[in-house]
Parts: C-alpha cells; sequence; structure tokens
C-alpha cells in the first residue's frame, strides 16, 4: 500500500488523485502506441480523452483496470500499483471501478435483470435478493429503463444497451468510472441523453470518471479536464475553455 | 448405428450359420468402440462449435472483458464449468446412445428375424464383461474433457473481429474431432497393453 496522494489541482485546491499514470508505455509489436503518458485523474473530476482513432486511448484505460498489461511505466490506482497487483488485489481494485464499454458488453445469454444482477451476485459482499432487487430497480430507474428489466440484450437499441450497461456498471457504486466512447453511433439526442447520465452518475455517486470520446458535444457537456494525446504522448491537457480558444490546428480540427 | 451395423452383418452371419452371435457382435462393437467414437465426434461436432462460436463471440463484443473488469475470472466461471459440463455429460451421452444402439439392433435383427427383446438383449449382456466397459466408458471422460477445452481455447482466444467467431467455432470442431481420434489410438493401446 503505498501512500496517499494529495496534489494541488491547477484550480488551486488541493485534490486527491485517484489515479496517477507516470510514464506509460505499451506497444503492439513494433507499433509504439503510448510512448509516454502521464496524466492524473482527481477526486470527483470527469476527465475527459481526446485524440484520434488508433492514438491508444481505449487502450490506456484498459491498462488502468489490468485488461492490458503495460510495457513499461507506473498506473497507481487508489494508492497502489496496478503493474505490481496479484489477481485478488486487482479484483478488489476493480471492485471499486466502473467500465463502460463502447458496445456496451452485455451478457447476450441473459436478460436485463440477470445482466444487472450478475456483479452484486458475484461480489464477495453477500446481499439478499432483496437488496439486490432493490439496486437493480434503483440503478435501471437511474437510467430511465425501469420496463425493459425482463428483455433480453437483442431486443434493445443501441441506446437502450447503452444505458443498461451503465446501469451494470453503477449497480456497485462504483468510485471511478471509465467511460470507453460512450456517444460512438448513437443519434445526437441519445448522444445528448448519455453525456446527462455521465454528469449525473458524478453528481449523484461522487465518481471520478475518464471519458473516451470524439464527440464534442459530448465533451462540451461532461469535461470537467480534456487530455488530447497524439503520437503516443499527451499533446495538451487543459479546461475547456482552453481547448476552445486554442489556435493550434490539430486541437481545432476537434472543436470545429 | 446398431441398426445399420445389424442390417449390414446379418447376412453374412447367416451364411456362417452364426445369427446367434449378431446381439453379442453388435454390443461389444458399440460399446467398446463405435458408441464412444461416433458420439464423441457428434458431440465435437454440436458442442465442440457450440461453445468455441459462444465464447468467441463473447470475446469480441468485449463481453469476457466486462466480466474481468467486474472482478469475475471468466476462466472459472465460462472455461471451468463448460469442461466440467462436457467431462461429465459426454459419458452418459454415450451410455444413452449404446442403449439405443443396441434396441437399433434388436429392431434390425427383427426386419428379417423373429427375436424378442428379452432373448436379444440377454444375448447382447452375456457376451460382455466388465473389461469390454470399463476403458471404454473412461476413455470417453477423456474425449469429454478434450472437447471442452478445445472449444473454450478456440473461443476464449478468438480475435481480430466477428470473422473470427466462424473460425473458432471451425477449428474447434476440427482438432477436437482430430485429438478425439488420437486419444482413442491412445486409449486402444494402454487397454491392449493391459490386456
Amino acid at each position: 500500500m503505498m501512500e496517499e496522494k494529495i496534489q494541488t489541482h491547477k484550480s488551486g485546491t488541493p485534490k486527491k488523485v485517484v489515479i496517477d499514470i507516470k510514464n506509460l508505455k505499451k506497444s503492439f509489436g513494433k507499433l509504439e502506441v503510448l510512448k509516454d503518458i502521464n496524466v492524473q485523474i482527481y477526486e470527483g473530476e470527469n476527465l475527459v480523452v481526446l485524440g484520434k482513432s488508433g492514438t491508444g486511448k481505449s487502450v490506456l484505460i484498459k491498462c488502468i483496470v489490468g485488461l492490458m498489461d503495460l510495457d513499461d511505466g507506473e498506473i497507481i490506482v487508489f494508492d497502489e500499483n496496478i503493474k505490481e497487483m496479484n489477481t485478488e488485489s486487482l479484483s478488489k481494485i476493480r471492485r471499486r471501478i466502473g467500465f463502460l464499454f463502447q458496445s456496451g458488453a452485455l451478457y447476450d445469454s441473459m436478460n436485463v435483470k440477470q445482466n444487472l444482477e450478475f456483479p452484486l451476485l458475484r461480489s464477495p459482499i453477500k446481499f439478499s435478493q432483496e437488496e439486490i432487487d432493490k439496486k437493480t430497480n434503483e440503478a435501471l430507474s437511474h437510467v430511465g429503463l425501469e420496463k425493459a428489466i425482463l428483455q433480453m440484450p437483442s431486443q434493445l437499441s443501441g441506446g437502450q444497451r447503452k444505458r443498461i450497461s451503465l446501469a451494470r456498471t453503477i449497480v456497485t457504486n462504483p468510485e471511478i468510472m471509465l467511460y470507453d466512447e460512450p456517444t460512438t453511433g448513437l443519434d445526437p439526442v441519445t448522444s445528448d441523453e448519455i453525456s446527462g447520465l455521465i454528469r449525473d452518475v458524478q453528481r449523484q455517486y461522487k465518481t471520478s470518471s475518464i471519458i473516451i470520446t470524439h464527440d464534442i458535444n459530448c465533451v462540451r457537456s461532461v469535461a470537467d479536464r480534456i487530455v488530447m494525446l497524439k503520437d503516443g504522448i499527451v499533446y495538451k491537457e487543459g479546461d475547456l475553455a482552453s481547448f476552445e480558444s486554442s489556435d493550434d490546428p490539430e486541437i481545432k480540427s476537434f472543436f470545429k | 448405428m446398431g441398426l445399420v451395423l445389424t442390417i449390414q452383418s446379418r447376412p453374412v452371419l447367416v451364411d456362417f450359420g452364426a445369427v446367434t452371435m449378431l446381439p453379442g457382435m453388435v454390443t461389444v462393437s458399440l460399446i467398446r468402440e463405435m458408441g464412444p467414437v461416433i458420439t464423441a465426434l457428434i458431440c465435437a461436432g454440436k458442442i465442440g462449435s457450440g461453445i468455441g462460436a459462444e465464447l468467441g463471440a463473447m470475446k469480441v463484443t468485449e463481453q469476457i472483458d466486462a466480466m474481468e473488469v467486474s472482478s469475475t475470472n471468466p476462466m472459472r466461471y465460462l472455461v471451468v464449468t463448460r469442461v466440467l459440463a462436457t467431462t461429465l455429460m459426454i459419458p452418459i451421452l454415450v451410455l444413452y446412445a449404446d442403449i439405443m444402439g443396441i434396441l437399433g439392433s434388436w429392431a434390425g435383427a427383427n426386419i428379417k428375424g423373429d427375436v424378442t427383446i428379452v432373448l436379444f438383449f440377454a444375448q447382447a449382456f452375456a457376451s460382455i464383461e466388465f473389461i469390454d466397459f470399463l476403458p471404454a466408458v473412461t476413455k470417453t471422460f477423456f474425449f469429454g474433457a478434450v472437447i471442452g477445452i478445445v472449444g473454450c481455447y478456440k473461443g476464449y482466444y478468438a480475435s481480430g473481429g466477428t470473422s473470427s467467431v466462424g473460425v473458432a467455432a471451425n477449428s474447434a470442431v476440427v482438432l477436437s474431432s482430430l485429438l478425439v481420434i488420437i486419444v482413442d489410438v491412445i486409449a486402444v493401446q494402454i487397454t491392449d497393453m493391459m490386456l
């Protein structure tokens, strides 16, 4: 266990660092995707990660939850180094993290209720069926899909799948949320609804989040801070205003 | 398979005046070899491809990653359960196939002859010994394990989009069928050495 890390956020107020990424390197064969990434995520903030396709944004969050091994560097989550963790410690950390996959990743063989119950039933904390029902109903009502409780994932639209997937993630009350392109493939209205839900989750569950997106409306709606990746390094870091007022053509191409 | 074996071998046995050996001959072939191997090959096609395709689809749609992220060990939840299921259920299916094969043989014997089911089964079971049964049943556990392990392996390590699901299912069938035959050859050799 490492010492708790408090750093001064750029806003001037000291904030607890929940994820500290230091000199992260990740390659696939000869292709260096992440060359030297240094990013901190503070408690309670929404950090948006921007960048063109193939810049390693998804790889970055997969490294955070240990779905991918890092080649070099460190990822400190809740003051513990992901690289040095055994399976049991990693499981403990993962229980405090929610991950919304790009595809939703709902279990096709289970209905919505079973999908939501799954992480609760597999948790080391033994919940009664009453508690499980309460938590699943709360999560479903949060995403506004109480009526879909007995539907199969194949019967849901793309937007509904994302919402149910979000409900499955928040049912365990995570402290960190990782969103992998949450609005990709959705119409503008549904995208706005998902962006609204991301903000709601942050407020209600006091989560710290990393949101990977290309959707500038989503960025404007959810970002407290933005990190832009280019050529495997952090190209620019700042708040929304600094990105919108930037003259850099790379940045302008995203914010036009 | 018992029916076909009976229809094909009955005329020859009639020519040699050995038609009373028919129930025993068919039963020994079914229990020792045909029942286990044909059932395992059918299961390799049906169950192996099913497991390969299901896990392959779960892999490419990130469902296995989602399971891992929710602190569930997918290897234990998806793989161990399936391998255990095939290992324990294929011997039962083989037993069922053996019984159905012997019943089919009785039906075949009655197409041109007239033999009661009691007499047929009495002759069939009189000709088999425990030593016919034990190696045949033992190897079916290995057939089941092979089908489960290969199906899970091919599905779990599928990569490269939806086309890999088909590839996983296909290669699971091919490899598990081949391994069933290899395991059978080894089992026959071991049985032969022990007898």
